[in-house]
């Protein structure tokens, strides 16, 4: 584990090859390396969300995904979700104004995008269960199921 | 004129300068004008970006562009509270700018002139008291900027400066129909060199554009698209990674070191042995987290706080409280509350107890900072709650003064309380491992880091005592606090002009709208040698929590009903009154009277620096695990003018949710001087599913404005304690309430401290 190793993958739509310690985190490529510091660090062990990217389309986090398994996969980060923040959810993000430190809004964005892939039109108890990995200390847990409410609805 | 301003497009006219009158201008930035002082080079940055405007430099406050643009600085950090908007809606407001031509620029640190008045003219975000702090003198600033342009208008067009009026972004001469924009007075406005003294309405009468209208935040379109920039973001050229291994006690160093294992890393350059720690260097932040978690050290066992733990706190703070003749340092002091107490009817205790807590701002801890190679200047990029704090402190690190220190203000990730210590020490921090590797820097704190050097709300033991007459009326009240030191750790240079008063333990203590003759709270702080800070809603959070639980206490002794207690015991005073409005409101929103199987309804009342908040939880207890669902929470807040109104609900949904946390689940353990928990699977926070659904009315009132930015918080452990008793029967008297602890009290229909 001590040897630098390449990994090519692709990071919103861009081929990227990287060089890095083989079980260094995603999170810390796409960061210090790529420069898409859009993806937070938060807790380093999958615990509060803030990391959350698409991996091959799914929500992931991109701190426990150790480089070495990323050869050829395809990688979603918040900088590559929808040009000019035109996603449904970036829109009805800012009609409820949910952000205050907006320091998790990345990763609630990119796992409420992952829910209205797999769900349309969410039901409010799902929309609990599923963003129920994501901590947001600043509470703006409210503003956030009426954002993806807003989103469903105006998708 | 001013009163016949309307929604859209009113005028509004102007009032002939009166010199005989002093104004409320505070600080020297009121009493300078022009560029007398120099401009800053923050302003001097936003006025070359306007791409073939010329600027012009109206005040500090103010430049204002050819092209109609109006450059703004707002003064406060941003860390989630919407300042960075806030304060230029009310300078703007009052200077009837076009708010969309409004560029905001954050202020560079100069605390005499963007100071904020509450904080003696430091640049200081906390407290609750930016809108607060700067409202008079912002809108002051305001008046006298639309007072040069109105000024600069009569004398192009040579009419009187009486017959002009403004409307947003525009002078306008009814009488001839002509009308002027902001921008094209700046390409020939003359600026004086003296403010011109303007009287402004008192709040009471004044007519608002901006203020109170929603206007959204500037900082969140950022904040949607991962454009907003934290500190923890920043790279700048050569730069290289930091972590260090902080000592697990305050004041403990390393004795001996074994980093063989750590500079075996690939990537890691170099291992700095500090005076409180141990630092590595390395080109990418995860060789620096390794070497870091491969370091082994062997600390000096000299620090106050190596052999301290909760339990022992408890019983030490509690052996304290009890102890009448162990007198405290008054903090709140109303007539004579031990004669009162000598002659009272019955006299009645409570005591209350609370862990730490932490402030898991969600952006772990970080800086990152340039020192010359001299080592005679440096260059920061921080997320910090005091902009001359940092600083002072920064300067004092290298031993070099504060105007060799280049200061770049990012977005905070949360702040809490977190970022405003004296020492900062998470900037120095990176400040000294630029120092020692020659190059810039940027050191960042893991979670786990983060938990284990925390600085936290203290460990509390409050005991009440109160005085009742023969027919049950309080006339006594005597609160003892008893608590880790606060401000003498955090903030030795207020502290030594404090007199011993903590005001970060012991606020929340006093009880202004309750009208008690007799009041005593006194505060008995203890060197334990722990690292405590504010945190949100500071002292309150648990003297207000002791407060309203005695309060019930009381009562339920007397058998009334806990809202008509609060009511009679409010003073008949303009404040008692609008107190008495957010718990009537409060209680009607929840249906007071209305029983419902299964559930327990309890209130809580507050007033947090003026401003009036009341909540009712709805609760049901899991006889089984202990567990506490809290189904519903009513609240309701009067602070005043709502400068943002929507954001007051945002902030109080916020506090709320924090208030959650503390109450059920947030608990730090101190075992032999050390933090036992690590990260969120051990210090858990409220998620989604933890929430009630709220109900939150905002009463605006005219008054001046007061906080909003963390009110609710005490309310939630208060008035979930009382709901607990209305349903069960047994007092809950220890935040945080968790299950374990509500089951030994449902056993024995009350708390004996676990």
């Amino acid at each position: 584990m001590s040897q630098m190793i390449a990994t090519t993958l692709t990071v919103n739509g861009k081929s990227q090859t990287v060089t890095a310690l083989p079980d260094t985190p995603l999170l810390w490529v796409l960061r210090e390396q790529l420069k898409l510091t859009g993806t937070k660090y938060g807790c380093g062990v999958g615990q509060c969300g803030a990391c959350t990217v698409h991996i091959d389309g799914k929500p992931n986090y991109a701190c426990l995904n150790a480089i070495k398994d990323l050869g050829g996969r395809r990688v979603t980060t918040i900088e590559g979700l929808a040009p000019n923040s035109s996603h449904p959810l970036q829109k009805a993000w800012l009609a409820e104004q949910v952000p205050q430190c907006g320091y998790c809004q990345s990763g609630q964005i990119m796992r409420a995008a992952a829910l209205l892939r797999e769900n349309r039109s969410p039901s409010r108890q799902e929309i609990v269960d599923y963003m129920q990995s994501n901590i947001c200390r600043c509470g703006t847990y409210y503003r956030i199921v009426r954002a993806i409410e807003r989103a469903a609805k105006e998708a | 004129m001013r009163g016949m301003r309307d929604e859209g497009g009113g005028m509004r006219g102007v009032e002939a300068p009166n010199a005989s009158r002093r104004r409320f201008m505070l600080g020297a930035a009121g009493l300078t004008f022009g560029v007398a002082l120099g401009v800053p080079d923050a302003m001097k940055q936003a006025v070359a970006q306007a791409a073939g405007a010329k600027g012009v430099f109206v005040s500090p406050w103010v430049t204002l562009y050819t092209d109609g643009t109006v450059a703004i600085m707002s003064p406060a950090a941003e860390m989630g509270q919407g300042s960075l908007t806030s304060l230029p809606i009310i300078l703007a407001d009052e200077m009837d700018a076009d708010w969309s031509r409004v560029k905001i620029v954050p202020a560079p640190p100069r605390g005499k002139l963007y100071g904020n008045p509450a904080f003696g003219g430091e640049q200081y975000t906390a407290g609750s008291a930016t809108v607060r702090g700067y409202f008079n003198s912002l809108r002051q600033f305001g008046a006298q900027v639309r007072y040069v342009l109105v000024d600069n208008a009569a004398r192009h067009w040579g009419v009187p400066h009486g017959e002009l009026a403004t409307e947003p972004g525009y002078v306008v001469h009814a009488k001839s129909g002509r009308r002027i924009g902001y921008g094209e007075i700046a390409a020939f406005a003359r600026i004086p060199a003296q403010a011109p003294e303007i009287e402004v309405d008192p709040v009471s009468k004044a007519q608002f554009r901006l203020v109170g209208r929603d206007v959204p935040r500037v900082d969140v379109a950022g904040k949607v698209n991962g454009t907003a920039q934290y500190s923890i973001d920043v790279q700048v050229p050569g730069m290289i990674y930091g972590t260090i291994l902080r000592e697990p006690v305050e004041g403990a160093a390393p004795e001996r070191i074994d980093d063989g294992a750590a500079r075996a890393i690939e990537g890691v350059i170099r291992v700095v042995p500090l005076q409180f720690g141990v630092g590595v260097l390395a080109d990418t932040p995860w060789a620096a987290f390794k070497a870091k978690n491969a370091l082994k050290v062997a600390w000096s066992r000299k620090a106050r706080g190596w052999g301290f733990s909760s339990a022992k706190g408890y019983e030490q703070f509690a052996a304290v409280g009890r102890d009448l003749g162990r007198k405290g340092v008054a903090w709140e002091t109303k007539g004579d509350a031990a004669a009162a107490l000598a002659k009272a009817a019955t006299v009645v205790e409570g005591e209350y107890r609370a862990d730490y807590a932490y402030h898991a701002q969600m952006e772990p801890l970080n800086s990152v900072a340039a020192v010359s190679p001299a080592g005679d200047s440096v260059e920061i990029w921080v997320g910090t709650q005091s902009q001359t704090i940092t600083v002072t402190a920064v300067a004092k690190a290298l031993g070099i003064t504060e105007d060799k220190v280049k200061f770049n203000g990012l977005l905070l990730g949360g702040g809490f309380g977190r970022r405003g210590n004296r020492d900062v020490e998470f900037i120095v921090d990176s400040v000294l491992m630029s120092k020692a590797a020659g190059r810039p820097v940027k050191v960042m704190w893991t979670r786990e880091d983060d938990v284990h050097n925390g600085r936290f709300r203290p460990l509390y033991v409050n005991r009440i005592r109160a005085g009742l007459d023969a027919s049950g009326k309080v006339i006594a009240w005597h609160h003892r606090v008893v608590s880790d030191e606060v401000l003498a750790f955090m903030d030795p240079v207020r502290y030594k002009t404090s007199k011993g008063r903590d005001n970060i333990a012991m606020r929340g203590t006093e009880m202004p709208t309750y009208a008690i003759a007799d009041q005593l709270s006194e505060g008995l702080q203890q060197a334990t040698g722990m690292r405590t800070n504010p945190l949100r809603a500071i002292g309150v959070g648990q003297n207000s929590f002791a407060n309203e639980v005695f309060i019930d206490e009381l009562a339920a002794k007397q058998g009334v009903d806990p809202v008509e207690f609060r009511l009679r015991l409010l003073a008949n005073t303009p404040l008692g009154q609008r107190a008495r409005h957010v718990i009537e409101e409060a209680a009607r929103m929840a249906e007071w009277k209305r029983k419902r199987p299964g559930r327990g309804l309890g209130i809580a009342y507050l007033d947090y620096s003026g401003t009036q908040v009341a909540g009712v939880a709805e609760v049901s207890v899991d006889r089984q695990s202990g567990a506490i669902k809290v189904h519903n929470f009513w609240c309701t807040i009067d602070c005043g003018v709502a400068v943002q109104p929507d954001n007051v609900i945002a902030q109080t949904e916020s506090s709320i949710v924090y208030g959650l946390g503390l109450a059920l689940m947030e608990r730090i353990t101190i075992e032999d001087g050390a933090v036992k928990q690590s990260n969120f699977y051990d210090y858990q926070v409220p998620r989604m599913a933890d929430l009630p659904d709220v109900h939150i009315k905002l009463i605006p009132t005219r008054n001046h404005p007061t906080g909003a930015g963390q009110m609710a918080t005490p309310l939630v452990p208060s008035a979930i304690s009382n709901a607990v008793f209305q349903l069960t029967g047994a007092r809950l008297r220890q935040q945080p309430m968790l299950p374990d602890r509500v089951k030994l009290a449902l056993e024995q229909g009350g708390q004996r401290f676990a």
